[in-house]
């Protein structure tokens, strides 16, 4: 089964009197317990891409499809059903909700997907130990590391085991060693829970770890690597 | 703590900016105890007008024959008034009750003659439900039922060119439309300060006025003063009961007897309400200010937890708890003060410039204690807070238009 399927994919931004073809007939399939990196220069189309697999934007033509859903004809109310059940999200920066604990933060999300609140307690301190955030529960996002808040985002992306998690640039604003960090924990992930990772990047450490790269150019795939193979 | 996270995020989003948080509250604040102060005193000043004007004449409740009180007719009357009267004084426990009659007459001296109304009042129970016995000036309130006796305003005795033991000559139609006529003598001279009592009315003694106008044992009205305007709709009833059905008789309230009071209050109310109106938008416009700031600053979240999966409607009503919250704090204290503010000068008494000008025109004291109630301490600031929420409504809405990925281009 795939988890990922667009079908081409078009989507056209109009800056001044040009036309920026962001994505320009993307054709794409990652099968479930994908590990992808999609690699781009600045301005090649990466977050576009994800945001039209997650449902945050539409394409101008062409299909998305998730877990065999078709997503690109659904209505904003379906789509952050969608996103609040099946998809993980983390951005590159100021993830987290200021005034929100670690705990909090991952709490919160699980309050609006409706889970009991005696569950959502353990379940957030769970997945706090799980990200090695252990003692840090009550810390708020502006009293730890850019290291930290990432782990918190992707604490709360995959506390209720999403499929799949779509992570855009998440180590731009961090050093090597956290970086790697983050990447082993989303190897951990892919490999013990089977969920799905694109994950959108021009960072080449990232790229390392990745089972399928692929490389973007002005909105077109250019390359289709399988790393395992390698 | 069990407080659910949206509730902590609320009331933490509250706190984001203290600053501007109490300057909202206190903007509330402000409003609150300044209407909870207007309305009580208004409220009270509607107390005071109504209590008066009942006082000087009208009393709560008065028992007629149907029709009466719209053409006062000399044959639509309540027989055998004094025994009924009597039965209600001792069965409903209360004093305050008197019979009454009433004929248009023309009243002459040596001088002058000029149309008034007579009433014929009981000089024991009369001054019960009316101030006029006790505002006799001059002279004295007639005690023996019977006596040809007569008490006027000052005005009307100043236009007969009349002083006390001067004689009078009473002349009108008996109830039987037969011609009345009568001698009495000016024992008293009233001085109500209300211009149409001093100008046009005479009262006589209800027994005096029987033979007069022939009334043969029967009045116009049973005057019933209840212990308080606000047990009238307990009273009332009762006194329907202890009327029997053959002679068909009414009881009418304050209401019904002094229509243009109540007009005259609500005429008032709406022109007072609309200052308020005034100053609720006034606040509510400093709210929308407020929570519209708010949401902007926040819109780089705002498109993060919404790519998350939580819903612009889940977020609109993030921003209504805040605002809630906030005027939850602003009717509480607003309230509060204001309910102080009024305490301190129902206690003290209250007056400000020109007050007494306008409290002589009105037959009112002048120096004033407003009360507190429930209605009063919380009307102001209810409409406070439901026009705060209302005004939170637009940048509540917004919300469904904010995209998130556009939401999440903007800085934070
Ligand atoms: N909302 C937008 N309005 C106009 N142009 C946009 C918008 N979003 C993206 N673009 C343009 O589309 C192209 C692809 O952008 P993007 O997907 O963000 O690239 P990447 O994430 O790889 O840096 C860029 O040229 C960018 O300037
Ligand atoms: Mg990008």
């Amino acid at each position: 089964m795939s988890a990922v399927r667009c079908v081409d994919l078009c989507k056209t931004y109009r800056q001044g009197d040009q036309d920026i073809k962001a994505l320009d007939h993307v054709d794409l399939e990652i099968s479930d317990g994908g590990f992808v990196c999609l690699s781009a220069p600045s301005g090649g189309g990466k977050t576009t891409l994800l945001n039209a697999i997650g449902g945050l934007d539409k394409p101008d033509t062409g299909e998305v499809w998730i877990a065999e859903q078709r997503i690109d004809q659904m209505s904003k109310g379906e789509l952050a059903a969608l996103r609040l059940s099946q998809i993980g999200f983390v951005f590159q920066a100021y993830n987290l909700i200021p005034v929100l604990s670690a705990r909090e933060n991952i709490e919160f999300v699980m309050q609006v997907q409706g889970q009991p609140t005696a569950l959502r307690r353990d379940k957030a301190m769970a997945i706090l130990r799980e990200v090695g955030l252990a003692g840090l529960e009550d810390r708020r996002p502006a009293e730890m590391s850019g290291g930290q808040q990432q782990r918190v985002a992707v604490a709360r992306a995959i506390v209720s085991r999403p499929a799949l998690v779509l992570a855009d640039e998440p180590t731009a604003n961090l050093d090597s060693t956290t970086s790697d960090g983050l990447m082993a924990l989303f190897v951990d992930l892919n490999q013990n829970h089977n969920t799905t990772f694109v994950i959108a990047t021009h960072d080449q450490r990232v790229m390392g770890y990745a089972k399928r790269l692929i490389r973007m150019l002005d909105g077109k795939i250019v390359d289709d690597i399988d790393q395992q193979a390698a | 703590m069990a407080v659910n996270i949206i509730s902590r995020l609320a009331w933490r989003n509250v706190w984001r900016h203290p600053r501007r948080t109490w300057l909202t509250i206190g903007a509330m604040v402000f409003s609150n105890a300044l209407l909870v102060f207007m309305i009580s005193i208004q409220f009270g000043m509607y107390g005071l007008m109504i209590d008066n004007t009942l006082k000087a004449f009208t009393g709560h409740m008065q028992v007629q024959a149907p029709g009466y009180k719209d053409d006062l007719k000399m044959r639509q009357v309540v027989p055998d008034a004094a025994t009924l009267a009597e039965k209600l004084r001792s069965e409903l426990k209360l004093d305050r009750i008197s019979a009454r009659s009433s004929a248009f007459a023309l009243l002459s001296s040596e001088d002058r003659s000029y149309g008034v109304q007579v009433f014929g009042v009981d000089p024991q129970y009369e001054p019960g439900v009316s101030t006029i016995p006790g505002l006799v000036r001059e002279g004295r309130f007639p005690t023996d039922n019977n006596a040809q006796e007569i008490v006027i305003g000052k005005t009307l005795a100043r236009n007969l060119r009349v002083e006390t033991g001067d004689e009078l000559t009473l002349l009108g139609s008996g109830r039987d439309g037969s011609f009345a006529a009568a001698v009495a003598e000016i024992v008293g001279i009233f001085d109500s300060g209300v211009p149409d009592f001093d100008r046009s009315i005479a009262e006589i003694p209800l027994g005096f006025f029987g033979d007069v106008f022939f009334m043969d044992h029967a009045a116009h009205s049973i005057v019933i003063v209840a212990p308080a305007l606000s047990a009238v709709e307990e009273y009332r009833p009762r006194v329907e009961e202890l009327l029997s059905p053959a002679d068909g008789l009414v009881v009418h309230d304050w209401n019904a007897l002094q229509p243009g009071l109540k007009q005259a209050i609500q005429a008032d109310i709406s022109s007072a309400f609309f200052m308020y109106g005034i100053l609720v938008i006034l606040v509510a416009f400093s709210v929308m200010n407020t929570q519209l700031m708010s949401v902007l600053e926040r819109t780089h979240e705002f498109g993060i937890v919404m790519s998350l999966g939580v819903t612009p409607g889940r977020l609109g009503r993030l921003v209504l708890l805040e605002t809630g919250m906030i005027a939850l704090a602003g009717l509480v204290l607003g309230a509060l003060v204001g309910g102080l503010i009024t305490l301190w000068f129902g206690y003290k008494g209250f007056s400000y410039p020109g007050m007494d000008q306008l409290a002589a025109n009105f037959n009112l004291p002048s120096r004033f204690y407003p009360q507190v109630t429930v209605l009063t301490l919380f009307l102001g600031p209810v409409f406070v807070f439901a026009g705060s929420i209302l005004s939170a409504l637009y940048p509540a809405l917004r919300l469904q238009w904010v995209h998130p990925v556009e939401a999440m281009r903007s800085l934070q």
